[in-house]
């Protein structure tokens, strides 16, 4: 037996790649949900913003964030590789097949749930993180009393401050902020923007029914007890309950704000 | 009485690996139900013969779903509408008067046609040669109850060793890969004590042949357990990713040590 | 009169003792020797992955797309060796003596214990190789009685165990591969022998996809390709068996030996209409349990034929358990040859059941009812599944329909001790050669027979033959002898092809096979044979002149593939006819009605038939030469056989 070829030119390495920066999306969906649970408080988005903030200025969270970013672009490009390769394993495709009758539609179209994904990520990732970032989000700011507890907003026109400020004056808490909140609830007015959200979340669903079970068996998890938990956690967790509360968010800013 | 029933058959044409390949509809007429699917063909290939009009070739030969030879996709599936067996183990009562049958060889880049229905799975002998053997020469091997093997390593290394080689799952695979064959020959090893010695050099130089061949990679859709005639259960898929990331991440001074 | 090469000395020694006055080739020597190795099945994987392994350079050959496919790969039931790991009294002398009774004294003593001897050995090959027996909960091997065996001997691998060597073999095949030291050729039928000043120096073949007919050199050419029970048409062989390679062979001057001898099994699934194309066995490991029955009555076997009557509505005093009451102390386990003939009886009487009224039952009721369904589902669930498959009939709830078929060839080419045939250099192992197994053959014989000639017998005697050949010298590729005999090959092809008659070559085999089951089947006559003879020449006349075949040779062409074979098949029918007419006596597998007791069993007849007949090919369309090889019992004595 021969010296053998580096794994990541490999079949299996390649799979490994999408198996691993898969499951690294996934941990990232539950605390971003976990986050994005903020924006369902009635409290004018003080906490949302006070975490958007955070997320966006915490050394830590900011290279987690870089790491994200190329796990997307890494699983992207894998999968595209992959589905080339795949092609060219099979040029000539049968007049007829019945794969229905053999495995789930999920699992046959992750490029297509993926591709949809991709778009919405870009979508997302323009109307919330790149005006974020852009300073095309307006301003916000809080004014708590420390006594009573009671907080109170308004809008700020022009900022004379960057980014955020947090002031105590007599007993008075002002944090000032950029209004992230207020372009969500913006931006879900768009009925549009809110099907697409919704059909994206669809998308994401059947995409983790799948992928989040396939990862672990790429990664050769195969075990009596623990196979079923991976399976119960890719339906339930990632297929329903992430999905659907993902999805809750723009129709909560249409239909109940 | 056995019911007869006249089909539409939509069969693949194809004269040998260089030659583009066509659908040909030829009517089976008078099929009884209870002949097996390759019995049908034998007896179009006669009325094919009686007229002087090459008969349809196809892979088949012990009939009995052992030898792994026959590889017929039927109206899109692999060994055909029922699961769990071989094509030539598949018969006419699973059709009905009038139903129109599309025949077509396995389709990958991997097995090229080398007539009508036939295909190449040279591969698969290739992979196996690449490792799928225990290093031992005739006699002077330990008595065969020196080394007990637990009844359930046993009988699952049995399992994975049931298959027939016939590439069901690389015909039923969207991405036409050859993971469930490979892996089964790993399982079948990687279980048994008399495999480990090369365990691990095993699982890198099949996976690599494997690759080599052109085959796809497995999206883990499922498609190959639910068609294999044998039941091969993807779960060896797993075993095989272990071993082979195990020998890749953890084993690199057992595997590279000769050549 | 024929020299089988028996060493002299004890039975028990022969083999220890032959083994070290056989010559030796020097490691560094076997390199420059190429052996030929035709068929890849359990003798054919066998020999030659131990052959590279000694250092010799091997071709194989195989008409299927991979050696994997060999019909080995088919057998169900297990492999016998006297491991005695069960404590039973098992011994390489009972297992040799139970051989050679139950081969009906028609096989050779020392070839037999040969046998018995390496038994042992195949066994720990296998499991060395990984090959995944069926195991004890304490993870030793398990083992099982079969076909009637008083011991405990049978290594298994659920009913796959034919597969499982096969793939062991496989394996070591590709090994040899990997290595350089075999070179595998696929998709390649033998079409020729080639012989130079006497000796076997090379093939001829046909690759069956591009046609091409060439010529390929070895120091010695290996036979084992199998058994020719296709030459029935119906059988339960697969469908590329044939006897062409051993045919070539024979009428290049090896001796074709007891080519009557053949086993018709009994538990197979009864043949349904004229489109069959094989018949399937079911392991006869099914009668440990099922009990075998036809209705007392020609009117209600008459009445179950019609679908009148269901068999649940016959009632118990209106069965015949026919094998029960006839060998009340083996029962439903009497040997094959037996039980197979019986069946017949009953349906020749007219009981026989199912809509053609060839068939018997086999009713797994009582079973059911003593052990439970499931514990009849652990033992059998893969065979009643395959029932199921093909027949639609559920056998958990109505007894099986069962009818003998044929299942294996105990004649084949003639070999001595060493497994040389006639010709020197060329060589017969396994279901090929006619060696081990007499007029019958015991249950999980054939792949003991097959591995033990492969891995144990002809690493040793091949050797001694290459180190008397006195030279290292390569065969010469260029001698004429490899031209002409590849001309007359192409010759052959070409007038095949010319053939543009009316009939297809399955009508005149389907034909033949009907000859050979009717007179050359489980019962045999003077009379039907002489006429068999006459209608098989006939057939044989009529193939050359109204065949049909189409296509060109440049290409995979099946109807080429099947006209060569059934010509082949014609020639070998002739002679299985003239060997039964010849042996004028019943013996094991080959019942002649004139040879009987008066009970109706088989009767030997020891003073003018103890003798393998060994048949010399004269020319075409001369009457072959009997040669006799004389069969010495000096460590069993005979008796008839009785499983009252």
């Amino acid at each position: 037996m021969s010296n053998s070829k580096p794994v990541l030119s490999s079949s299996l390495g390649r799979k490994l790649i999408m198996s691993l920066t898969g499951i690294f999306l996934c941990t990232f969906l539950v605390v971003h949900l976990i986050g994005n649970l903020q924006l369902f408080k009635n409290d004018e988005g003080y906490a949302f913003n006070n975490y958007a903030y955070f997320m966006t200025h915490f050394t830590p969270i900011k290279v987690v964030s870089y790491l994200l970013y190329a796990s997307i672009i890494i699983h992207a490009i894998y999968a595209l590789v992959l589905t080339l390769k795949n092609r060219a394993a099979r040029p000539i495709g049968y007049a007829q097949f019945d794969g229905k009758a053999n495995s789930k539609w999920s699992s046959r179209n992750m490029g297509i749930l993926g591709t949809v994904i991709l778009v919405f990520l870009a979508t997302h990732m323009q109307n919330f993180w790149w005006k974020y970032h852009n300073d095309q989000v307006p301003y916000i700011e809080y004014r708590t009393d420390l006594a009573t507890g009671k907080t109170t907003s308004q809008e700020l026109d022009a900022a004379d401050f960057r980014d955020y400020q947090v002031t105590v004056e007599d007993n008075v808490e002002i944090v000032k902020a950029r209004d992230l909140y207020k372009q969500v609830d913006f931006a879900f007015q768009n009925l549009g923007l809110v099907i697409f959200y919704v059909i994206a979340m669809i998308a994401l669903s059947f995409h983790l029914i799948h992928g989040f079970k396939s990862a672990f068996q790429t990664l050769g998890v195969s075990h009596k007890k623990y196979v079923p938990l991976i399976e119960f956690l890719g339906v339930w967790v990632f297929g329903v309950i992430i999905p659907v509360a993902f999805a809750l968010m723009p129709l909560y800013f249409y239909f109940v704000k | 009485m056995a019911q007869h029933m006249n089909l539409t058959l939509k069969v693949w044409r194809q004269k040998n690996d260089k030659s583009k390949g066509q659908f040909v509809t030829i009517q089976a007429n008078d099929i009884a139900d209870d002949m097996s699917f390759l019995e049908m063909l034998d007896v179009v290939n006669e009325d094919l013969t009686r007229k002087g009009e090459d008969p349809i070739y196809f892979d088949h030969d012990c009939r009995e779903g052992i030898c792994g030879m026959c590889s017929l996709v039927i109206n899109g599936r692999p060994h055909g509408p029922k699961y769990g067996i071989t094509t030539c183990q598949l018969h006419m009562r699973s059709f009905h008067d009038g139903q129109t049958i599309v025949i077509e060889p396995w389709r990958a880049a991997a097995f090229p046609v080398l007539k009508d229905l036939a295909v190449d799975r040279t591969a698969f002998d290739r992979i196996q040669q690449a490792g799928g053997y225990v290093n031992v020469n005739t006699g002077g091997v330990p008595d065969a109850n020196a080394i007990p093997v637990p009844k359930r390593i046993a009988d699952e290394a049995f399992e994975s060793a049931t298959c027939i080689g016939c590439g069901a799952c690389v015909a039923a695979c969207k991405n036409a890969s050859a993971m469930l064959f490979v892996s089964a020959k790993i399982s079948q090893f990687a279980l048994l004590p008399q495999g480990q010695t090369e365990r691990y050099e095993r699982a890198q130089a099949m996976v690599d042949q494997m690759d080599a061949e052109g085959f796809g990679n497995c999206t883990n859709t499922g498609a190959c357990e639910a068609e294999c005639p044998k039941g091969i259960k993807l779960s060896n898929i797993a075993r095989m990713n272990r071993e082979y990331f195990t020998a890749k991440f953890f084993r690199e001074e057992d595997v590279h040590t000769h050549n | 009169m024929l020299d089988s090469k028996v060493p002299a000395g004890p039975l028990a020694e022969k083999w220890s003792k032959h083994k070290f006055e056989m010559k030796l080739v020097n490691p560094a020597n076997k390199r420059k020797f190429t052996i030929i190795v035709v068929g890849t099945g359990l003798a054919g994987a066998s020999a030659a992955a131990s052959l590279a392994e000694l250092g010799y350079n091997v071709k194989t050959f195989c008409y299927q797309d991979s050696p994997r496919r060999a019909h080995s790969i088919a057998a169900q039931g297990g492999i016998n060796a006297a491991k005695n790991y069960q404590n039973d009294g098992d011994s390489v002398f009972r297992l040799f003596y139970d051989t050679i009774k139950g081969g009906d004294y028609r096989a050779r003593e020392a070839n037999v214990y040969r046998l018995a001897e390496v038994s042992v050995n195949i066994i720990d090959q296998c499991v060395a190789q990984g090959v995944p027996f069926a195991r004890e909960y304490g993870g030793l091997l398990d083992n099982r009685s079969f076909g009637g065996a008083q011991v405990s001997r049978t290594f298994y691998a659920r009913g796959q165990t034919g597969q499982q060597l096969l793939l062991g073999a496989y394996s070591a095949l590709n090994r040899q591969i990997k290595k350089g030291k075999v070179q595998s050729y696929t998709r390649h039928e033998m079409l020729d022998l080639v012989k130079i000043d006497g000796h076997a120096r090379g093939i001829i073949t046909r690759d069956l996809v591009t046609g091409k007919v060439e010529a390929h050199e070895g120091h010695a050419v290996l036979l084992c390709t199998g058994g020719y029970g296709n030459v029935f048409f119906l059988s339960t062989n697969a469908m590329g068996c044939n006897v062409t390679a051993a045919w070539r062979a024979h009428k290049r001057g090896a001796f074709f030996a007891n080519p009557c001898y053949t086993q018709i099994h009994p538990t197979c699934i009864p043949v349904t209409g004229d489109h069959q194309s094989k018949l399937t066995l079911m392991s006869e490991s099914l009668r440990n349990d099922g009990r075998v029955w036809v209705p007392k009555t020609q009117e209600l076997a008459a009445k179950l034929r019609k679908g009148e009557l269901k068999p649940a509505d016959i009632k118990e005093e209106d069965r015949d358990y026919f094998l029960e009451r006839k060998y009340p102390s083996f029962g439903n386990l009497v040997p094959r040859d037996v039980a197979s003939r019986n069946a017949k009886e009953m349906v020749d009487e007219g009981r026989g059941v199912g809509k053609s009224g060839v068939a018997v039952f086999l009713d797994f009721a009582d079973a059911i009812k003593r052990l439970g369904k499931d514990t009849v589902e652990a033992k059998y669930g893969n065979l009643f599944d395959m029932y199921y498959q093909i027949t639609d009939e559920n056998p958990y709830e109505q007894p099986m329909r069962i009818y003998p078929a044929v299942h294996y060839t105990m004649g084949g080419i003639w070999v001595d001790y060493n497994l040389m045939t006639t010709v020197p250099g060329l060589y017969a192992l396994g279901e090929c050669n006619f060696s081990d197994h007499g007029a019958n053959r015991l249950g999980a014989s054939a792949l003991m027979q097959g591995l033990s000639d492969g891995y144990f017998v002809i690493p040793y005697t091949v050797g001694d033959y290459l180190a008397n050949l006195g030279s290292f010298a390569p065969v010469d590729k260029n001698h004429p002898a490899f031209e002409q005999t590849r001309k007359e090959v192409e010759d052959r092809i070409n007038t095949l092809l010319s053939l543009k008659g009316s009939k297809t070559v399955d009508d005149i085999h389907k034909e033949l096979g009907k000859i050979m089951w009717e007179y050359c089947g489980m019962a045999r006559t003077a009379e039907g044979l002489t006429k068999a003879k006459g209608l098989i020449q006939n057939l044989k006349r009529e193939f050359w002149s109204d065949v049909k075949v189409l296509g060109e040779n440049e290409e995979l062409n099946m109807s080429l593939e099947k006209a060569g074979r059934v010509a082949d098949f014609l020639e070998l029918g002739e002679l299985m006819v003239d060997d039964a007419l010849n042996r004028a006596e019943s013996c094991g597998g080959h019942f002649r009605l004139e040879s009987q007791t008066e009970e109706g069993e088989a009767k030997r007849d020891d003073e003018n038939f103890a003798y393998v007949a060994a048949w010399e090919f004269k020319g075409e369309d001369q009457p072959e030469v009997l040669h006799k090889e004389e069969l010495v019992f000096e460590n069993v004595k005979l008796t008839q056989r009785s499983y009252k």
